[in-house]
């Protein structure tokens, strides 16, 4: 379970936002929508434990968790704007090597079959160098699929996949929470997720 | 910082992995850029090259001014290895990740120094002997210059890594990073060349030596704590 406890957020002199609370529960999602500038993205990193935020609470499962707090990080799952990539490394290097820093094992097999589950097994050994932005979010949907972990933060998760892409990512999510997950995502388009699982919270 | 000190009692079973882990990217991640590394050597090579050159070929000047040289040029060539260290994962986010990680920071930050010190400060010392026949030198100065490169360059590379991670995402960040790490370089150049002129003076090179081999244990222990906590200052 994440809470909120009147969360705000400052930039330079102005308040993104102020007095934020909400909670999300095993099985749902926090869509987060608002436009430019309304601290989506801020919101994003401070729930993963980037960031301070200026006020309020954050809390994990009933405890409250500063940045960089150790059960958060441990059940955390993050997908920030940019894909943590290296250009000189195979789409499957590249993979195996972010799982493996979440101190997951992950098998030859495993990253195999997870690179083929979003339709990147052509690609599987060019570098990240000539994918393309969309083959790019598969590779960070594939290690979302391979990280088993309780709660999700994705930012702007759909962008730059096509159609067939964010069906995927809808259908991954929403495996994610059917199995008991949790999800925060910052947003423009339409998730395609079960609407008895979303929460909306709108920025701004 | 506190994150690590709660993760401590399980430490010694998540530290190696987290080391192997940054090492062996690092690692990778030089060999698929070698010409960038080659550049940073050559520059080294070139440097050091340069002053007998350029100034007289008399024997004594040579064997006097050698090690200060090759130190000079061993800390420019650490200099230009640093932005390396921590600004490319910045830039595409894998910084993000490893702050995230459940490994502890420290360990991770620790193993990226690590690998910066084998592509850039241990080439540099292992080209030192080779190097320094240009200048003359005797071959108990050679090896006392080669040992304290070898003491004295992994320093350079953890203080370095504090100023990398603290000018992370700043405009002009290479010069202003050469302007915070230069001073902290100076101890290290003093105590380093210092050794060679200690064997030549015939005081042998063991004070020098301990002085630096001391340095080394104090930046090992107290760097990457400095450096973790600047990355995630930089991540905020």
């Amino acid at each position: 379970m994440l809470e909120a406890q009147k969360l705000a957020a400052r930039r330079g002199f102005a308040n993104l936002f102020t007095g934020l609370s909400f909670r999300v529960e095993a099985g749902e999602a926090l869509v987060v929508t608002g436009a430019n500038g309304t601290g989506k993205t801020t919101l994003l990193r401070m729930l993963a434990g980037l960031s301070a935020p200026a006020d309020g609470e954050i809390r994990w499962n009933g405890r409250p968790a500063a940045p960089f707090d150790p059960a958060l990080r441990a059940a955390l799952a993050f997908a920030g704007h940019l894909p943590a990539l290296k250009d000189e490394l195979t789409a499957e290097e590249n993979l195996a090597s972010l799982v493996a820093l979440e101190g997951e094992a992950a098998g030859r097999e495993s990253v195999r079959d997870a690179l083929d589950n979003v339709a990147l097994s052509r690609q599987r050994t060019l570098p990240a160098r000539v994918l393309s932005q969309g083959q790019r979010r598969r590779i960070g949907l594939a290690r979302m699929t391979l990280l088993p972990r309780p709660l999700w933060i994705l930012d702007e998760p759909v962008t730059a996949l096509d159609a067939a892409g964010a069906e995927l990512l809808a259908r991954i999510v929403a495996g994610h929470l059917a199995k008991g997950g949790l999800a925060v995502a910052a947003t423009h388009a339409p998730l395609g997720l079960p609407a008895a699982r979303v929460r909306p919270l709108t920025l701004g | 910082m506190t994150a690590d000190t709660a993760t401590a009692p399980t430490a010694a079973g998540v530290v190696w992995p987290a080391l192997r882990w940054a090492v062996a990217r690092d690692l990778k991640l030089a060999l698929r850029s070698r010409g960038e590394l080659g550049v940073q050597l050559l520059f080294y090579v070139i440097v050091v090259s340069l002053f007998p050159l350029s100034t007289s070929p008399e024997r004594n000047l040579l064997a006097t001014m050698g090690p200060g040289v090759l130190w000079v040029a061993a800390l420019l060539a650490s200099l230009l290895s640093l932005p390396r260290l921590f600004a490319g994962d910045h830039a595409d986010g894998t910084l993000e990740q490893i702050a995230l990680s459940p490994y502890p920071l420290v360990a991770l930050v620790s193993g990226k120094i690590l690998a910066h010190w084998l592509t850039t400060g241990l080439p540099v010392a292992v080209l030192a002997p080779l190097l320094s026949l240009q200048y003359a030198m005797d071959g108990e100065s050679v090896a006392v210059l080669t040992a304290a490169l070898l003491l004295g360059t992994p320093i350079l590379s953890l203080l370095g890594a504090i100023g990398a991670a603290l000018t992370l995402g700043l405009r002009a960040s290479g010069s202003l990073l050469a302007l915070l790490v230069l001073p902290l370089y100076v101890p290290v150049l003093i105590f380093g060349a210092g050794a060679v002129d200690a064997v030549r003076a015939g005081l042998g090179a063991s004070a020098n030596l301990s002085l630096l081999g001391a340095g080394l244990l104090v930046a090992i222990v107290a760097a990457p704590f400095a450096a973790a906590a600047a990355v995630r200052i930089a991540l905020d």
